[in-house]
């Protein structure tokens, strides 16, 4: 996936991880997509929910060996 | 204005004194929904933190100054980070220490009663998840029903009123918890009892509880008369406790009855649940005060906190023993029923001995209601 730009918010916990997220999606465009690692279990219903709150996309998300990936497009 | 710490035992505490409490929930809508701290004079907002990272302007006028004010969120970092900007607006406010995770945990002892010789019997309210826990005391012994995975809580508790645990008791194999009784039971060198027809799979040694043995604690002078009860489980359990209580595990409860079908065997075993509600329960005395291994709803609590009532009592009231026709009885127990406990298989494992998730995992699989009853 075409990442703009990648967010490394491994090892904190909430609720850093979404107000880093919101942080970094302050300084893009409309259309670029966030790429998101975070060790924290709560960030996965989190940011699916911020996303939506906010009328962005989460374009997809996975789990690997404790990580979560996230890519969110700005909406 | 400072922030406060609140813990989970002063939120038990206004949940029994039904003291008044406002409670800012912050985690998101979907986890607010499936499970929140609940108390007859508790007023709720859900307003999640990551729509307060900007400012906490949108619901200052919703949050009230004149009672107490309590920040809530699953593990702790966002109710502190929301809590200091309400406190920076002028607010006196608390969080909860530990959040939801602490809550779910919490286990708050209710003494019951005394018993004939000498003797008491106490419960253990889990307030945060509905799970009740039983101690019975006789004698300098006691025994131990359907622990909960936190075992510290009983052993200290047994240590400070000086009595030694001997025997350790599940009412049958549990689906929405973990069950500490195999721990305490090797901590303290007690019996585990667990009715063989749930224990086929489990992969430790463990005494059989099954209908018709007399288990005594404390030298004679308390009789524990098992009552196999099918119908939650094949192997479900109660127990008749110095013909004064009915410890009536997940078969019976307050204001509902328990589900059949969290082993996968609704269809199997909703006649087992007929038969022990509507036969084996009407043999036994109105006057036994029952006991069950949950409540659903805050008002099943009594005004001490504990959740009891006698036997005559609930064949009045309870609509679940009230169902004439067996065929709806039939449809109410299998169909519609509400969702099953988060985790549920693992939990089962977990409590076969088949894995052995660390204590993190253990907490978030028991994250959420326990869901063992039908209404």
């Amino acid at each position: 996936m075409n990442t703009d730009k990648l967010l490394n918010a491994k090892g904190l916990a909430c609720p850093m991880p979404i107000v880093k997220t919101k942080r970094s999606m302050n300084d893009m465009e409309t259309g670029q997509v966030l790429e998101i690692h975070a060790t924290d279990k709560g960030a996965q219903a989190d940011l699916a929910a911020w996303s939506r709150s906010g009328g962005h996309e989460l374009v997809q998300s996975t789990e690997e060996n404790g990580v979560f990936k996230f890519w969110i497009k700005k909406g | 204005m400072s922030v406060k710490e609140m813990t989970a035992k002063e939120v038990a505490e206004k949940v029994i004194n039904k003291d008044e409490l406002f409670i800012l929930d912050v985690r998101n809508e979907s986890d607010f929904n499936d499970w929140k701290i609940e108390g007859q004079n508790f007023e709720i907002l859900n307003t999640p933190y990551f729509d307060l990272l900007e400012g906490v302007e949108e619901i200052m006028d919703s949050v009230p100054t004149n009672k107490d004010v309590l920040v809530v969120c699953a593990k702790e970092g966002s109710s502190v980070f929301v809590a200091e900007m309400l406190s920076e607006a002028g607010l006196s406010i608390s969080y909860l220490k530990g959040g939801m995770k602490a809550w779910s945990e919490h286990l708050e002892p209710v003494k019951i009663g005394d018993m004939e010789n000498g003797g008491e019997i106490y419960q253990f309210v889990r307030l945060g998840k509905g799970c009740l826990s039983y101690m019975i005391v006789s004698n300098g012994e006691a025994a131990i029903f359907d622990s909960t995975r936190n075992v510290g809580i009983y052993v200290q508790f047994a240590s400070s009123i000086g009595v030694k645990i001997t025997h350790v008791f599940d009412t049958h194999l549990h689906a929405d918890h973990i069950s500490g009784g195999r721990k305490i039971a090797e901590i303290t060198n007690a019996t585990y009892w667990i009715p063989p027809k749930d224990a086929e799979e489990v992969t430790f040694e463990y005494s059989p509880l099954e209908g018709g043995n007399v288990v005594t604690i404390g030298n004679t002078e308390l009789d524990i008369l098992p009552l196999y009860s099918p119908g939650h489980t094949i192997g479900s359990t109660s127990f008749v406790i110095d013909e004064k209580y009915l410890l009536s595990g997940d078969i019976l409860f307050i204001d509902s009855i328990g589900r059949p079908d969290l082993a996968g065997l609704a269809e199997d075993w909703v006649g087992d649940l007929r038969e022990t509600l509507y036969n084996r329960y009407r043999e036994l005395s109105d006057d036994l005060i029952v006991l069950p291994a949950h409540f659903m709803i805050i008002e099943e609590l009594n005004n001490d906190g504990s959740v009891a009532k006698p036997l005559g009592t609930l064949f009045a009231e309870n609509h679940g023993l009230n169902i004439t026709d067996e065929a709806e009885f039939r449809q109410i127990v299998t169909a519609n029923l509400p969702p099953q406990p988060n985790s549920y298989q693992e939990i089962r494992e977990t409590n076969m001995g088949k894995i052995t998730p660390d204590d993190e995992k253990q907490r978030e699989m028991e994250i959420g209601p326990n869901r063992c009853a039908v209404r």
